[in-house]
């Protein structure tokens, strides 16, 4: 049986998609919308961004086009009137730039790529349930029709075609219609059958069919040749219109008449019946006949199916394939594979409890100390080998490479030297490496304050940059590489470099540091990231906001990495941001600290000391100080440093953690006791609780307790965040307003 | 038997609304990504009516209907045009290439 | 989330509690489950009435003593007590309680807003009463006993 769709019938396909979408499918397929909004947004961005820089060929614009189409296609569907609004006078700009008639002057690209961050915050409203941002919204429209000239009628703009009134007016009219199909009617994949149904669809129909073309016998028969004239009359619709509108695609195939025939004329309708042949069909009445539509047509009617009496060839139908021949080769997406992201983080898990549940075992085979258990220890390590394998495999899953990331990068450092009047390219490389996808989640917050930061306070204003001898433009590079199992993410401007003595100044007089002090270049510029500094001068509403560098660093810190400077006065600042390319596992130290057990990441570790006394000197009351190698090391207590009683036992009897940070050339950290070493599986704090001073995350050991992971730097340097949980409600406040 | 039906169209969100739909209304359905996809899984599936998205990378809506138009399997199968305007010239295009109807997203 | 007192009509449930000798409850659809108190890996830096946090399957989540949190002298943990598994916003975290008594299935508009008199650190977690016989059961704000957004953003 053939599908029944009427030819030009929005409403059947319409109707049960919007019917579906507004049951229990609909967040998911919407979700699945702002999912590949995402992707069309990044394909949008590179566009424009490979147009701004001259690379963009009429395949470029393509692109572009058809990404902005699609979305607001799909949002059409989705009644998403805004988005569907801007991203119609978007893609009309678009079509006139396709078309040639729009020169991609300056001008114009400033405004697509308006238009383009425009979408993607239409896209984000739409995602909230938000309303648009009329007053950011409306000048771009305005901007965008002042390229199309005249208001464009509204005639092309009909996305409610979808709600067409078909229902039957209170007084029936009738109309005979009566049609010929052509040869070409049939080759185009019409059916009578279809449009008769669509007719039946408007009110009660009289079906009758003229055979007397049909050869006898049906002796030199061609299935596609139009024997058949049918007529009906249709009682309903007051004007012709939408029986028009039916045999819209098909008029010209066709001998086509329709009559209107006064409904006072009774019996006017049996004269069109001819004989034996007549068929009856009423929807909405009656449906005794309604069967007989497709099983009569089936014999009496040609269709497409009858293959065997098919011409080879229809001379008729010229095909005007220039247009696809001289289409681009095809450009096919590589095959991939949609996970329920939940489903991947559950194995993630598993693979995790599996490593730790390994570490248990070796551990308790080693404390059983079993006779002739080397073959045991060989199956073991395989077991860890393969559970390390099982464990990459499934991280790479979650890797995604920074693209998306680096382009969101591209409109906040646009806004950025918009705002500040400054001439700024955004260069960026890498684009294709992968980390994991927390972390290109996580980095967008520190990357957007960095990148301004970079535009705000590092490139000079052109006429400085001039005066320099340098190019007004200021150019900032963000990259992205894999070295030696790290991300590294550099963000490299090439601006006037780190003014040291303001920021000295800055943290005398905000009491970071005292005034006497003897700082490094690192040190100087490490005060960056100390809470509560800002370099802004004046307070821009940019990188302003009341937050600093320290609250990039923290959310860094959270993710398992580090962040470094490097600062040439007068040609440029590089932030260093490195990553750990898994964030789920790390190798940890299991160490011991007043009764509780602690892990610290086995890579900051440079040694580990059992201090006997002439290894020590004692500094001040409190204070010791490592000798070894001929250098003096500061000693810090753990436990104190984590708010417990400082122990009394003797550093001779505990254990001493030499440590490597980024501020601080070296360091000794003094524990209880350390124990083994093994892999452990990360857990973050900051999801149900929030960020603690010196602490980067939690493991669960074998036993199932919580064990916390050290925060070697912040340890260190003695770095203070706020608790998260004030320790009652008036410190609460306090906390907040000082934010 | 179950109707076939072959969506083409390079929005994902598009062929996942036009499967959701079409299965519920018990029709078999086959989607394709560009037009290049559609005319090939046309040939193998030999479905009983393409719907088919106009603007597509690799081969757009017209390049897809003029193939089928011109093939040598089911060449008269119906062909509906997705489309989200109603304009005239693209009616026009589309009839010229042999669409059977249009069907407004 | 819910609020009670949004709710113009219908049935909403509560889970009773008592905490430093007080009655107390909590709308049930926030509670994820209720467990014994197990023992804490302590938090440096920690305010006084958070214990700590604990493994529920795989996951860390903050013990916070409620008595202590509403102002009453905290609780010595033993195995007779109880933690409450609750969601607040989007984070999952436990309260210590003295014990859970029942659940209470009340029409929405028993609910009654909270008498304001002095502020304190216990009212200031009430969302509403609802009188049982001659007595009454507090409802605890459960967004009250989190720090503000923003404060922990890192």
């Amino acid at each position: 049986m053939r599908p029944v769709v009427k030819p030009f019938d929005d409403e059947a396909l319409i109707t049960v998609i919007r019917r579906l979408t507004s049951r229990m499918t609909d967040r998911a397929i919407l979700d699945a919308f702002f999912e590949e909004c995402e992707d069309l947004l990044v394909a949008l961005t590179e566009g424009l961004t490979d147009m701004c820089a001259g690379q963009g060929d009429d395949e470029t614009v393509n692109a572009v086009f058809r990404a902005v189409h699609s979305i607001k296609g799909a949002a059409g569907a989705f009644a998403l009137d805004d988005l569907v609004g801007f991203a119609h006078k978007f893609e009309t700009v678009l079509d006139e730039v396709r078309a040639g008639r729009l020169a991609t002057d300056d001008a114009l690209l400033r405004v697509l790529q308006r238009a383009g961050d425009i979408l993607a915050d239409l896209v984000d409203a739409a995602r909230e349930e938000m309303p648009a941002n009329r007053d950011q919204v409306d000048p771009v429209l305005n901007d965008l029709q002042a390229f199309l000239g005249e208001e464009e009628p509204e005639e092309e703009f009909v996305f409610e075609a979808l709600s067409l009134d078909f229902a039957t007016p209170a007084v029936p009219q009738r109309h005979r219609v009566s049609f010929a199909p052509t040869q070409a009617f049939y080759q185009a994949g019409n059916d009578p059958c279809q449009l008769i149904t669509a007719l039946a669809d408007l009110g009660s129909t009289e079906v009758a069919v003229e055979i007397d073309e049909l050869p006898e016998k049906f002796e030199g028969y061609v299935w596609n040749k139009g024997y058949l004239r049918w007529h009906v009359s249709v009682d309903g619709p007051e004007t012709d219109l939408p029986i028009r509108e039916i045999f819209e695609f098909v008029d010209d195939l066709c001998d086509l008449q329709i009559a209107f025939i006064p409904l006072s004329e009774p019996g006017e309708n049996d004269e069109t019946s001819s004989g034996d042949t007549a068929l009856d069909v009423e929807r909405g009445g009656s449906v005794e006949h309604a069967d007989a539509v497709d099983t009569e047509q089936d014999e009496l009617g040609p269709t497409p199916e009858d293959e065997t009496a098919r011409p080879a060839e229809d001379p008729a139908r010229q095909p005007t394939a220039k247009a696809a021949a001289t289409e681009k080769p095809a450009k096919r997406a590589a095959a991939t594979l949609r996970v329920d992201p939940d489903r991947v983080d559950r194995l993630i898990n598993a693979v995790g409890e599996l490593i730790i549940n390994q570490s248990v075992i070796s551990q308790r085979l080693q404390e059983a100390d079993l006779p002739n258990s080397a073959d045991l220890f060989a199956d073991l390590d395989d077991y860890k080998l393969l559970a390390r394998e099982i464990q990459e495999g499934v991280m790479s899953i979650r890797a995604q490479p920074v693209k998306p990331l680096f382009q969101r990068m591209l409109r906040i450092a646009r806004e950025a030297a918009d705002a500040t009047g400054k001439d700024v390219t955004l260069v960026t490389e890498g684009e294709a490496t992968e980390v994991d996808k927390i972390v290109v989640e996580r980095l967008a917050d520190p990357l957007t304050h960095m990148i301004r930061n970079a535009i705000d306070h590092g490139i000079e204003k052109p006429e400085v940059r001039r005066e320099a001898g340098k190019q007004a433009k200021g150019t900032l590079r963000l990259t992205a590489s894999q070295r030696s199992g790290s991300i590294v993410i550099e963000i490299i401007d090439d601006g006037a470099g780190l003014n040291r003595p303001k920021i000295r100044d800055i943290a005398v007089a905000k009491g970071l540091v005292s005034a006497e002090a003897q700082l490094s270049d690192a040190e100087i510029d490490h005060l960056l990231f100390a809470p509560g500094f800002s370099t802004a001068a004046e307070v821009t509403n940019l990188s302003g906001r009341g937050v600093g560098m320290d609250v990039v660093k923290t959310a860094i810190t959270a993710l398992g990495g580090r962040v470094a400077i490097s600062s040439v006065t007068g040609e440029g600042t590089t932030f260093s941001i490195t990553l750990p390319l898994t964030l789920a596992v790390m190798d940890g130290m299991i160490i011991t600290v007043d009764g509780q057990t602690m892990v610290v990441p086995i890579s900051s570790i440079v040694e580990t000391v059992r201090p006997t006394a002439a290894d020590l000197s004692q500094i001040g009351l409190n204070n010791h100080l490592l000798r070894i190698r001929g250098d003096y090391v500061p000693i810090v207590d753990l436990g104190s440093r984590l708010g417990a009683v400082k122990s009394d036992k003797p550093l001779t009897d505990r254990v001493l953690l030499l440590i490597q940070t980024e501020t601080v050339t070296q360091c000794a950290i003094a524990v209880d006791d350390i124990h083994d070493q093994r892999q452990i599986v990360v857990k973050s704090m900051q999801s149900n609780y929030g960020q603690i001073t010196g602490i980067s995350g939690a493991t669960i050991l074998g036993d199932g307790k919580i064990a916390l992971i050290i925060d070697p730097e912040a340890i260190a340097t003695g770095a203070q965040h706020a608790p998260p949980f004030p320790t009652d409600n008036t410190e609460g406040e306090a906390h907040v307003t000082s934010h | 038997m179950t109707a076939h039906i072959l969506a083409i169209d390079d929005s994902r969100t598009i062929r996942t609304l036009l499967t959701v739909a079409l299965e519920n209304a018990g029709f078999r359905v086959t989607t394709a990504v560009d037009g290049v996809e559609g005319v090939a899984k046309f040939q193998e599936t030999d479905a009983d009516l393409v719907i088919t998205d106009v603007n597509m990378p690799n081969k757009d809506g017209f390049g897809v209907i003029e193939d089928i138009r011109q093939g040598s399997i089911n060449k008269a199968v119906p062909v509906l045009v997705l489309t989200t305007e109603s304009g005239a010239a693209l009616k026009e295009r589309a009839r010229a290439a042999g669409a059977t109807g249009r069907q407004t997203v | 989330m819910s609020h009670p007192t949004e709710a113009q009509s219908g049935h909403q449930e509560f889970v009773t509690l008592v905490a430093g000798g007080q009655n107390f409850c909590i709308e049930i659809t926030q509670i994820r489950e209720i467990r014994r108190w197990t023992p804490v890996t302590i938090l440096p830096h920690s305010p006084a009435h958070v214990l700590g946090v604990i493994n529920l399957r795989g996951a860390v989540i903050p013990i916070i003593d409620l008595a202590s949190k509403l102002g009453f002298p905290k609780i010595n943990p033993t195995e007779r007590h109880v933690i409450i598994i609750v969601a607040i916003e989007d984070r999952i975290v436990g309260l210590l309680v003295e014990s859970v008594s029942e659940i209470l299935g009340v029409s929405s508009d028993e609910v009654r807003e909270t008498p304001r008199g002095q502020e304190d650190s216990t009212t200031r977690a009430i969302q509403g009463i609802i009188p049982v016989g001659d007595d009454m059961t507090k409802i605890i704000s459960l967004a009250t006993l989190l720090p503000n957004e923003g404060q922990v953003a890192a």
